[in-house]
C-alpha cells in the first residue's frame, strides 16, 4: 500500500519519497534489469549489430579478395577468423554476411510472430466461421508445398520488386516475406491454443464484467500471459530463418551465391570439417550466439511482462 | 461438443477441395519443366520433348487440366509419374514403410527426451540442469541438420566405424539379424532428426510448465502437502499439455511427408526425397498425390489437436 | 591447321614417328573424338586393334555383390526413354548395343560378331550402308533367341515420332534390313561419313521384339517391360525402385565365358558428389561412385583413407562460357537477346579478347577441379608439342587492361569502364554447383582488377536446363551477358556437337527457343564449312573440315573454354572396371572383377 497515506510506523519518512508511478512500461523495465543474463544477452546482440554495421569500415580487408597461397588456413594476425578455401578473409566475410543474415534472422522472425500472432489471438476469441476459416486459412499454408510456391512467387514478384525499390532491397523484401510467411503458422496455432484456455479464466471472465472491449481485453489481460510459447517461438524462428536463407542461395533464389551469409558459409564449410574446422566452427558460432542472446533476451522479455511474476 | 465434431468433419471435404485447388494452380504456374533434361542433350531433337509435353497434356488449359485430375482420384487412380512412367501409388507405397519407420522413430525419440528434460527444466527454473538443458537445447536447433548430419558421419562412420551412413531399403539377412541392420542403419537419421525436434519442442516444455507452475493452484497442492511427483505429473502436467499437443499435431504430417535433408544426407528412400526429386523433376503427378496425402493429414491431425484441448482443459468449449 | 598438315600427321603415326595416342591427343585439342580419329586412322588403313582387357576369373560367379553409387538414382529402365547418363547406366546393366566404345575410342563387340570393315565388304564404298553381323547364340534373360528381329524392331521403335523416344536422332535417317537371322544391314538416306551411331553405345542398347511390339507408338510408355527390363546383359532383372535402387542378379546363360563375376548388383541413388566419394573411399561401403563432381582437394584426403581410388577418364566434355553477341537487356518484338539486336560491348573484338585474358583457368585447375579439370584454351586439351596459331591460352591482366585501353574503353569515375557511354557492366549465370560458383568469384575478381563490373547469377540447375518456354532463366533463352556450364561430346561424331555454331540453329521465340546456337552467332563462313563437312567421306577432308571451323570459334571468342572435364570415379581397392569417357560408365560391366 503505496499511496499516499502513510501508515502508523513509517511517520519518519517523507511523503514524497513514498509515492512511486508504477507504469506497466516502467514496472516492465525493471523486471528485465534485474534478468541478469537477458542484460547480458541484450548488450551482447547489440555488439553483434554494431560489429556487422560498422565492423566492415574498420577491418577493411575486402570479402572476395582471392589469394590461393593463403586458402584454409587457421586464425592468424593477419587474418583473426582464418581463410576459407579460395584465401578469402573469414572475418571480412562474416562481418559483412552478418549483415544480411542478422536482418533476415530478425526480420522474418518479426514476420512470422506478428502475422501468427494475430491471426491466432483472432482465431483465439472467435466463435464459429471466423474461426473455421481461419482454421482452413491456417492449414492451407500448412499444406502448401514450399519449393513450387517459392520458385513461383519469385519468379512472378522478382521483376516488380527491383523495379520498385531496387535490386538489394527487392530481394531482402522477397526474402523476408517467403521465409516468415512460410512460418507464421505453427505460432498461430500455438497462440490460438492458448486463448482458447485463457478467454474461460476468471481473470478474463471479471475483465469483461467490468466492461472492458474484446480488444482490451484481449491485449491487456489475455496476450501477456499467451505469451510464452511466442517467445520461445521467435528463438526458434531466428534460427530457422538464417539457415533457411542460406538455402534459398543454395537453390538459386536468393541473393547471389557470393554473398556469405553465416547459412552459406556454415554450408560450404561443411565439406572442409575435418580439414579445416575453424570454418564452420565460427559460421556455427555465430548462428548460435545470435539465438542465445535473442532466447535469453525472450525470457527476460517473458519475466518482465508477466503479471504473475511476484518479485 | 459432438456437434462440433461433426460440424467440422462436414468442413473438412470442401476445405480439402479448396486447398487441393490451389495446390493444382501452384503447381501449373510454377516454372520448370518436366522434360527438362531432355533439352541438355544436343542429340535429342526438341520435337521429343514438345511431343511429350503435347501426350500428357501439358499445353491443356489449368482448370481442364484440374477436373481431370480430380475425376481420376475420385476413381481411385492417382496418376502417373512423368518421370517413371509408374503408377504413384506404387511409388508412394514403395517409400512409405521406410519414412514411417525413420520418421516415426525420430518423433518418438524427440517426445522422450522433450518431455523428461522439459518438465524439469521447468520445474526448476535457472538450476545447473535447467542451464544444461537448454544451452543444449539451443545449440541443438540453432545448428541445422546438415551440419549435425555429417558431424555424425564423421564420428560414427568414418573415424570410428561403427555405422554405415548409406541408408539401404534392402539389407540382406533374416529375422533377428534382419532388425539389427536396420536399426544399425537408422540410427544416425532418427538421432538427427529426433534431436532436432526434440531440442525445439524441450523449449516449448519448459516454457509450458513455467507457465503453469508458477499458478496458485500449484501452490496450494504443495501446500495441501501432495508429494512432489503428483504435483508435477496431475497438476503440471496436464495443463501444460495444451501447446505440446498442438505442436505434435502440427509435426505429424510431417512424419508423412518426410524430411528432405535428412533423407538426402543419408540417403533413406523416404517420402520427403520423393517429393523433392518430383518438384525438381516438375513431375506434377507425385507432387499433386504427395502434397494431397499431406493436407488432409494436416486437417486430420490439427481436427483431433481441437479435440483434444477440450479434453485437456474441460472449460474449452466452442459453443 | 590444313589437310595437308593432317596428312603429314597421319604419315608420321604411320611411319611410327608419333605415338598413335600422341596425335589421338593432339586431334581432341583441335575438337574431335577419339572415336572419330579411330574411323578417321581405320579408313587410311590403321585400323586399331582394341587393348583386350585383362580378365582374370577363370569361372562365372562366386564374387558376391557389387555395390554402384549414383548420386541421381534413375527413374526408368529403357533405353529409348532415357534422359541423362543416369537411365542410360540404369538401363545397361541389363541391356546391350551391339558394340561400344574404349578408353581409347576404339569400337569393341558386344552384341555383334566382328566390327563392320570397308575391306571386309561390310561398310560400303560410297558411305551409305554398313551391314553387321550379330553373335549367335545369344538369349534375352527370358530364353528367348536374339536375332536380327530384335534390330530391326528397334529401329522401328525408335525412328517412330509418336514413340518419342529419346534416341530418334540416331535412327530417323536411316533404314534397317534383316539379310538374314544373323545379319542386319543398315541403309543411310545419304551417304554418312560417320555410321558407327545406330546400334552402338548408351543410346544403340536394344531391347526385345517380342516384349515390346505390342507398345509401340502411342501406347509406348505403358510397357510392363520398362519397369521390369528383359536384356542380353550379365545381370537379370530383380528390383526396381524409380529414383533410389535397381537391383540385379547373375545371368547364368551369359553369352561371353566366364562371366559376369559378381552374383548381384545393387545401384544406389540419392544424395550428393562428396558423400558418395566418402562411401567408396572412407567407409568401403560402396565398391563405385559415379561422375564425382567434387573439388580435387577433398578428393585427395578422402583417398588417403585407402579404401580405394579415383580414377579420371578421358572425354570431350568441355566447362566452357558463352558470351552474348545479341543484347539482353533490350526487347524486341517481345523477345529479348533477339537476333534483331546486336550487344552493345560484346561484339567489339577487343573486349572478347580481354574476357578471353581475364579467366585464371590454371587457378581454376589447381584449386578447384584439381586432377578432375585440365585447363584448356581449344575445346579440349591441347599437348605442349603441336600448337595451332591461336589456340593457346593466358592469363594476363595487365595485358586485357591495355587491349581494352587501346580499343577506347577507358575507366570512368566510377572504375569501370566505359566508352561512347557504354558501361562494361556484365551479368554472368551459371547452374547452382559450388564448383561453379568459386569458379565465378575467381572471373569476378579478375575482371573487376580490369575495370569490368560484374553481378553473379547462380540458377537451380533443373530451371537452367530446362526448355521450359516461360521461364526467363534458362540457358537458351540466355538473357544475361555471359553464361557458363558443360557441354557433353560424349556423342562420338563432332558434328552435333559444332552445329551449335550454325546461323540456322539460333536460338528464338520463332523455334521456342530450341535451336543449339544459344550464343547466336552468325557466321557464313562457318556455316559453308559445316555444310561441306556433312557429306563429305573422306575422314581425313573431313577432319580439317572441323578443326577449321574450332578454329574460327575460338579465334573469334565464340565462347571460352576453360576447363576440360574428364570423368572421375571412385573405385573401391581391388576393384576392377575398365571406364570409357565415350560410352556409358558401365560399358563393360561384364568385365568388372575383383582381385582376391
Amino acid at each position: 500500500m503505496v499511496d499516499g497515506a502513510a501508515a502508523v510506523d513509517s511517520a519518519p519518512f517523507s511523503a514524497a519519497a513514498s509515492v512511486r508511478r508504477r507504469t506497466l512500461g516502467g514496472e516492465a523495465w525493471r523486471r528485465f534489469r534485474r534478468h541478469r543474463l537477458a542484460v547480458v544477452s541484450a548488450v551482447v546482440l547489440f555488439l553483434m549489430i554494431a560489429a556487422v554495421a560498422l565492423g566492415p569500415f574498420l577491418w577493411r580487408v575486402p570479402i572476395n579478395d582471392i589469394d590461393f597461397a593463403a586458402h584454409l588456413q587457421g586464425p592468424s594476425l593477419a587474418h583473426p577468423l582464418g581463410t576459407d578455401d579460395l584465401g578469402q578473409d573469414l572475418l571480412a566475410r562474416m562481418l559483412y554476411g552478418g549483415r544480411i543474415s542478422l536482418a533476415v534472422g530478425l526480420a522474418a522472425m518479426l514476420v512470422a510472430i506478428v502475422a501468427g500472432t494475430i491471426i491466432g489471438a483472432i482465431a483465439g476469441v472467435s466463435r464459429g466461421a471466423v474461426d473455421s476459416g481461419l482454421v482452413w486459412l491456417i492449414d492451407l499454408f500448412l499444406s502448401l508445398p514450399q519449393l513450387p510456391l517459392l520458385l513461383l512467387l519469385i519468379y512472378l514478384f522478382r521483376d516488380q520488386l527491383k523495379a520498385v525499390v531496387g535490386a538489394q532491397i527487392g530481394m531482402f523484401l522477397l526474402i523476408v516475406i517467403v521465409i516468415g510467411g512460410f512460418r507464421w503458422m505453427s505460432v498461430a496455432r500455438l497462440v490460438r491454443a492458448q486463448f482458447f484456455s485463457l478467454r474461460e479464466k476468471e481473470f478474463v471472465e471479471a475483465a469483461r464484467a467490468l466492461g472492458a472491449s474484446k480488444l482490451r481485453q484481449v491485449v491487456r489481460h489475455i496476450l501477456p500471459n499467451a505469451l510464452g510459447p511466442v517467445i520461445v517461438a521467435a528463438t526458434i524462428e531466428v534460427a530457422n530463418a538464417i539457415i533457411a536463407e542460406s538455402t534459398l542461395s543454395f537453390l538459386g533464389l536468393g541473393f547471389p551465391p557470393d554473398v556469405p551469409s553465416w547459412g552459406r558459409l556454415l554450408y560450404d564449410a561443411k565439406d572442409y570439417l575435418d580439414i579445416a574446422p575453424h570454418w564452420a566452427l565460427f559460421a556455427g558460432g555465430a548462428i548460435f550466439l545470435t539465438v542465445m542472446t535473442i532466447n535469453y533476451i525472450g525470457d527476460g522479455l517473458r519475466d518482465a511482462f508477466d503479471p504473475r511474476k511476484v518479485i | 461438443m459432438s456437434r462440433y465434431v461433426v460440424k467440422r468433419l462436414l468442413i473438412a471435404v470442401p476445405s480439402i477441395l479448396g486447398i487441393s485447388v490451389i495446390l493444382f494452380t501452384v503447381l501449373a504456374l510454377a516454372p520448370g519443366d518436366p522434360f527438362s533434361a531432355l533439352a541438355t542433350d544436343p542429340s535429342i531433337p526438341p520435337s521429343v520433348a514438345a511431343a511429350l509435353r503435347a501426350k500428357f497434356g501439358l499445353d491443356d488449359p489449368i482448370y481442364l487440366r484440374y477436373l481431370r485430375w480430380l475425376v481420376a482420384m475420385l476413381h481411385g487412380e492417382w496418376g502417373f509419374s512423368f518421370a517413371s512412367r509408374m503408377d504413384v501409388a506404387t511409388l508412394i507405397l514403395q517409400r512409405l514403410p521406410t519414412t514411417l519407420f525413420v520418421l516415426g522413430a525420430s518423433q518418438v525419440l524427440a517426445l522422450i527426451v522433450a518431455l523428461p528434460v522439459g518438465i524439469y527444466a521447468g520445474v526448476r527454473p535457472y538450476s545447473l540442469g535447467d542451464q544444461i538443458a537448454s544451452t543444449l537445447a539451443l545449440i541443438g536447433f540453432s545448428l541445422p541438420t546438415f551440419f549435425t548430419g555429417l558431424i555424425f558421419i564423421l564420428l560414427f562412420s568414418i573415424t570410428l566405424h561403427w555405422l554405415p551412413f548409406v541408408y539401404s531399403s534392402d539389407v540382406g539377412g533374416t529375422g533377428l539379424e534382419w532388425y539389427w541392420l536396420h536399426i544399425r542403419q537408422a540410427l544416425m537419421p532418427v538421432a538427427v532428426l529426433g534431436l532436432f525436434q526434440g531440442a525445439t519442442w524441450t523449449r516449448f516444455v519448459r516454457a509450458a510448465v513455467l507457465d503453469v507452475a508458477r499458478l496458485d493452484y500449484v501452490t496450494t497442492a504443495r501446500a495441501k502437502g501432495l508429494a512432489e511427483r503428483v504435483v508435477v505429473l496431475k497438476h503440471i502436467v496436464r495443463n501444460a499439455m495444451i501447446p505440446v499437443v498442438t505442436l505434435i499435431a502440427l509435426q505429424m504430417p510431417v512424419v508423412f511427408g518426410g524430411a528432405i535433408i535428412t533423407e538426402q544426407i543419408f540417403r533413406v528412400p523416404g517420402i520427403g526425397s520423393l517429393l523433392i526429386s518430383a518438384i525438381l523433376a516438375n513431375d506434377t503427378p507425385v507432387i499433386m498425390a504427395v502434397t494431397f496425402v499431406f493436407a488432409c493429414l494436416v486437417i486430420l491431425f490439427n481436427l483431433i489437436a481441437d479435440l483434444l484441448y477440450g479434453c485437456l482443459d474441460p472449460r474449452i468449449s466452442y459453443g | 591447321m590444313h589437310e595437308q598438315e593432317l596428312r603429314t600427321l597421319i604419315g608420321a603415326v604411320k611411319a611410327g614417328r608419333l605415338s598413335r595416342r600422341a596425335f589421338t591427343r593432339r586431334m581432341i585439342g583441335l575438337g574431335l573424338t577419339a572415336p572419330f580419329v579411330n574411323l578417321m586412322m581405320a579408313h587410311e588403313g590403321m585400323a586399331a586393334e582394341a587393348a583386350p582387357f585383362a580378365y582374370k576369373p577363370t569361372k562365372a560367379g562366386g564374387g558376391g555383390s557389387l555395390k554402384l553409387l549414383w548420386w541421381e538414382g534413375p527413374t526408368l529402365l529403357n533405353p529409348h526413354f532415357a534422359v541423362g547418363t543416369k537411365d542410360q547406366d540404369g538401363s545397361r546393366i541389363f541391356y546391350e548395343p551391339l558394340a561400344g566404345w574404349d578408353a581409347d575410342g576404339n569400337l569393341v563387340p558386344v552384341l555383334a560378331a566382328e566390327i563392320p570393315d570397308a575391306e571386309k565388304g561390310t561398310i560400303s564404298h560410297d558411305g551409305t550402308s554398313v551391314t553387321w553381323k550379330l553373335k549367335r547364340g545369344v538369349k534375352w534373360h527370358d530364353g528367348q533367341p536374339f536375332t536380327a528381329d530384335d534390330c530391326v524392331f528397334n529401329w522401328q521403335y525408335a525412328s517412330d515420332p509418336a514413340t518419342a523416344a529419346t534416341t530418334i536422332g540416331d535412327y530417323k535417317d536411316l533404314k534397317v534390313e534383316k539379310i538374314d537371322d544373323y545379319t542386319v544391314k543398315i541403309v543411310f538416306a545419304k551417304p554418312t561419313p560417320f555410321w558407327a551411331d545406330a546400334f552402338v553405345g548408351p543410346r544403340g542398347q536394344i531391347i526385345p521384339k517380342h516384349l515390346f511390339e505390342k507398345y509401340k507408338g502411342g501406347t509406348s510408355r505403358d510397357a510392363p517391360a520398362n519397369l521390369t527390363p528383359v536384356g542380353t546383359g550379365p545381370y537379370m532383372f530383380v528390383d526396381f525402385k524409380p529414383g533410389d535402387l535397381v537391383r540385379g542378379k547373375r545371368n547364368p546363360d551369359y553369352h561371353m565365358p566366364n562371366r559376369p563375376y559378381f552374383d548381384t548388383i545393387e545401384m544406389k541413388g540419392g544424395g550428393e558428389a562428396v558423400s558418395a566419394a566418402r562411401a567408396v573411399l572412407q567407409t568401403g561401403e560402396y565398391d563405385f561412385a559415379w561422375n564425382l563432381q567434387v573439388e580435387d582437394e577433398i578428393l585427395k584426403r578422402l583417398e588417403q583413407g585407402g579404401h580405394g581410388r579415383i580414377e579420371i577418364t578421358l572425354t570431350g566434355n568441355i566447362e566452357h562460357i558463352e558470351l552474348n553477341t545479341t543484347d539482353p537487356w533490350k526487347t524486341v518484338d517481345g523477345e529479348r537477346s533477339s537476333i534483331k539486336t546486336k550487344h552493345p560491348f560484346l561484339t567489339d573484338p577487343a573486349v572478347r579478347q580481354a574476357l578471353n585474358l581475364l579467366v585464371d583457368r590454371l587457378s581454376v585447375q589447381k584449386y578447384i577441379y584439381g586432377r578432375t579439370g585440365v585447363a584448356t584454351a581449344n575445346f579440349i586439351n591441347n599437348p605442349k608439342r603441336f600448337r595451332s596459331l591461336d589456340t593457346h591460352y593466358e592469363f594476363n591482366i595487365q595485358k586485357a587492361i591495355d587491349l581494352l585501353d587501346k580499343a577506347g574503353w577507358k575507366p570512368g569515375s566510377d572504375g569501370i569502364r566505359e566508352k561512347d557511354g557504354i558501361k562494361l557492366k556484365i551479368v554472368f549465370q551459371t547452374s547452382v554447383n559450388a564448383p561453379r560458383q568459386k569458379n565465378q568469384e575467381i572471373i569476378k575478381q579478375a575482371c573487376q582488377k580490369a575495370g569490368i563490373a560484374m553481378d553473379l547469377k547462380a540458377v537451380l540447375a533443373s530451371v537452367f536446363f530446362s526448355s521450359d518456354v516461360g521461364n526467363p532463366d534458362t540457358y537458351t533463352k540466355f538473357y544475361t551477358d555471359m553464361q557458363m556450364f558443360t557441354t557433353t561430346m560424349t556423342q562420338p561424331d563432332p558434328a552435333l556437337f559444332m552445329r551449335q555454331f550454325l546461323s540456322s540453329e539460333a536460338a528464338q521465340k520463332a523455334n521456342k527457343w530450341q535451336g543449339r546456337n544459344i550464343t547466336r552467332w552468325r557466321n557464313p563462313e562457318y556455316d559453308a564449312l559445316y555444310h561441306a563437312s556433312e557429306s563429305e567421306l573422306d575422314p581425313v577432308k573431313r577432319a580439317a573440315l572441323f578443326i577449321k571451323m574450332n578454329d574460327l570459334v575460338v579465334t573469334e571468342v565464340v565462347v571460352i573454354p576453360e576447363i576440360y572435364r574428364p570423368v572421375v570415379s571412385g573405385i573401391a581397392k581391388g576393384l576392377n572396371a575398365p571406364i570409357s569417357g565415350w560410352d556409358s560408365n558401365l560399358w563393360a560391366l561384364q568385365d568388372w572383377y575383383r582381385n582376391v
